[in-house]
């Protein structure tokens, strides 16, 4: 921590924070406390999370993830959470280098807190993919070092009444994406299964088993992608954003959509 | 060379804290009052915008009374703090103890370094998993640090607002029972009655998930104080 950021911990409060606005980032940096990873050659084998997807469907959008992440051809954890809330109303998965993705989260997560209770009010779902697209442009010195982070962005839009969902590339350009979305290694071929089966004004029970099925589908053909694993109980990790908010799907649940889905397995 | 003038130190406290009591008793005031299901934030306020009440973290709530800028400062310092200390360690490290700590070094400073002491008090709640582990802290103008039980009141007609409470507090109240307490304590000492549309009202919830704090829209104020 730099001699600044005691202003916090310690002593009266700097009630003349050179902080320019309401973002949390900004703060963080005009203290001395932004996290930076110093970009240096040579090569290095930190673990990867892999498939991550959203699909859109009647109530809003559903957006699910893998749990393996590997290192090189070795598997570094298995049961990693690669979809977190941002908000109340929006969701943000993340394939790429697993511990700068999960510390960009994390400071995401701040920030649309930190602007909310300052501003007193959200910021607009545009506003805060553009903001998301903004921190992962930040982060192109170390793309070109192989550590690259590729979230993927949901929300609930509650001025269109409409589920919306945004996929980013690794120079921090953000696009939207009518009906689905994947990234990470696995995702061309859960792309595919999406395609296959995707119908906008399915229900929730169908968009579960979409997504559970497209990430078994990504599992069959990468080996960095972990299916579910019925022995092990380990399971992918999904969520719904729909006009109620965010809401984790419970592990029960996911497990019967999971053991039906391998079932039917061709 | 002109002498400056003696003032002894005495005096120069004295003035400073007249003169910030002066400021707060004419501002209105903010009670807080401990319900079964959490702690309850009330004040008058015809402003729909200029709030006295915010949230701070996940768990600690906000109250100030007294000048608008001058708590609106605190406030956003406490959210900085609250924040920072949050993304550093751990969101259970952030407590109302060690805010109102800060905000206790905070307001002594500007009370014995600035040109003007600040003309505000705030409150400080943080609500426990069990209502035993509540913590209302109140910091007034000079520094000076207190924790409330139960209840309390802070800016306006302070003395006879808390005459009132204490007359009518009791153990177990419910929302709606704690939010037509508190009107009615506000009411007692304004001279005219009170519109639903002209008050601000935030709880801790201990039913909520993680962030525990929620505003109090005009229908259930209004529905609160209808019921009996």
């Amino acid at each position: 921590m730099s001699r600044d950021a005691r202003r916090y911990v310690s002593g009266p409060l700097p009630l003349d924070s050179v902080a320019p606005d309401s973002s949390f980032i900004s703060l963080l940096e005009s203290e001395g406390m932004a996290p930076s990873w110093e970009a240096a050659s040579g090569d290095i084998e930190v673990p990867e999370a892999t498939t991550v997807l959203a699909v859109r469907y009647r109530d809003g959008v559903v957006m699910a993830g893998d749990r393996r992440a590997t290192a090189g051809n070795v598997i570094a954890h298995r049961r990693v959470q690669k979809v977190f809330p941002a908000d109340d109303y929006s969701a943000v998965a993340i394939s790429g280098t697993a511990g700068m993705a999960v510390e960009l989260i994390k400071l995401f997560q701040t920030e649309l807190e930190h602007y909310e209770k300052i501003e007193g009010t959200r910021l607009s779902l545009e506003g805060k993919a553009n903001y998301l697209a903004r921190m992962v442009r930040n982060h192109l010195p170390l793309a070109f070092q192989g550590l690259a982070v590729v979230p993927l962005f949901c929300g609930y839009d509650q001025e269109a009444s409409q589920g919306r969902l945004y996929t980013f590339d690794v120079v921090g350009g953000r696009y939207e994406e009518q009906d689905y979305a994947t990234t990470g290694s696995g995702g061309a071929e859960a792309k595919a299964f999406i395609k296959s089966v995707h119908d906008p004004e399915m229900d929730e029970d169908a968009a579960l088993r979409t997504a559970v099925e497209a990430l078994i589908a990504a599992a069959e053909e990468d080996v960095a992608t972990g299916g579910p694993d019925l022995r092990r109980r380990i399971y992918p990790n999904v969520v719904t954003v729909t006009a109620d908010g965010y809401t984790e799907i419970g592990e029960d649940r996911i497990a019967a959509v999971a053991a039906e889905a391998l079932e039917a397995r061709p | 060379m002109s002498m400056p003038i003696y003032v002894p130190p005495e005096q120069l406290i004295k003035d400073r804290a007249e003169f910030a009591k002066k400021g707060i008793a004419r501002g209105r005031p903010i009670v807080v009052l401990e319900y079964t299901g959490g702690i309850l934030l009330l004040g008058e306020n015809p402003s729909g915008s200029l709030q006295k009440i915010g949230e701070i973290y996940d768990r600690v709530a906000f109250a100030g009374v007294g000048r608008f800028n001058e708590f609106e400062s605190l406030r956003v310092a406490g959210i900085r703090y609250a924040d920072i200390k949050g993304y550093s360690y751990g969101r259970g490290d952030v407590t109302a103890k060690g805010l109102a700590n800060a905000y206790a070094q905070t307001l002594g400073h500007v009370f014995t370094h600035e040109i003007k002491p600040y003309e505000i008090e705030v409150i400080v709640a943080e609500i426990g998993d069990e209502p035993q582990d509540n913590q209302i802290f109140r910091i007034q103008f000079d520094g000076t640090l207190r924790d409330l039980q139960k209840f309390g009141a802070i800016g306006g007609d302070e003395d006879h607002l808390m005459g009132r409470l204490q007359a009518d507090y009791v153990d177990g109240l419910d929302l709606d029972a704690s939010l037509r307490l508190g009107c009615n304590a506000i009411e007692s000492i304004e001279s005219e009655a009170i519109p639903n549309d002209g008050w601000e009202a935030a709880v801790l919830d201990r039913a909520n998930n993680r962030r525990k704090f929620r505003r109090i829209d005009e229908a259930t104020i209004a529905a609160a104080r209808a019921g009996s």
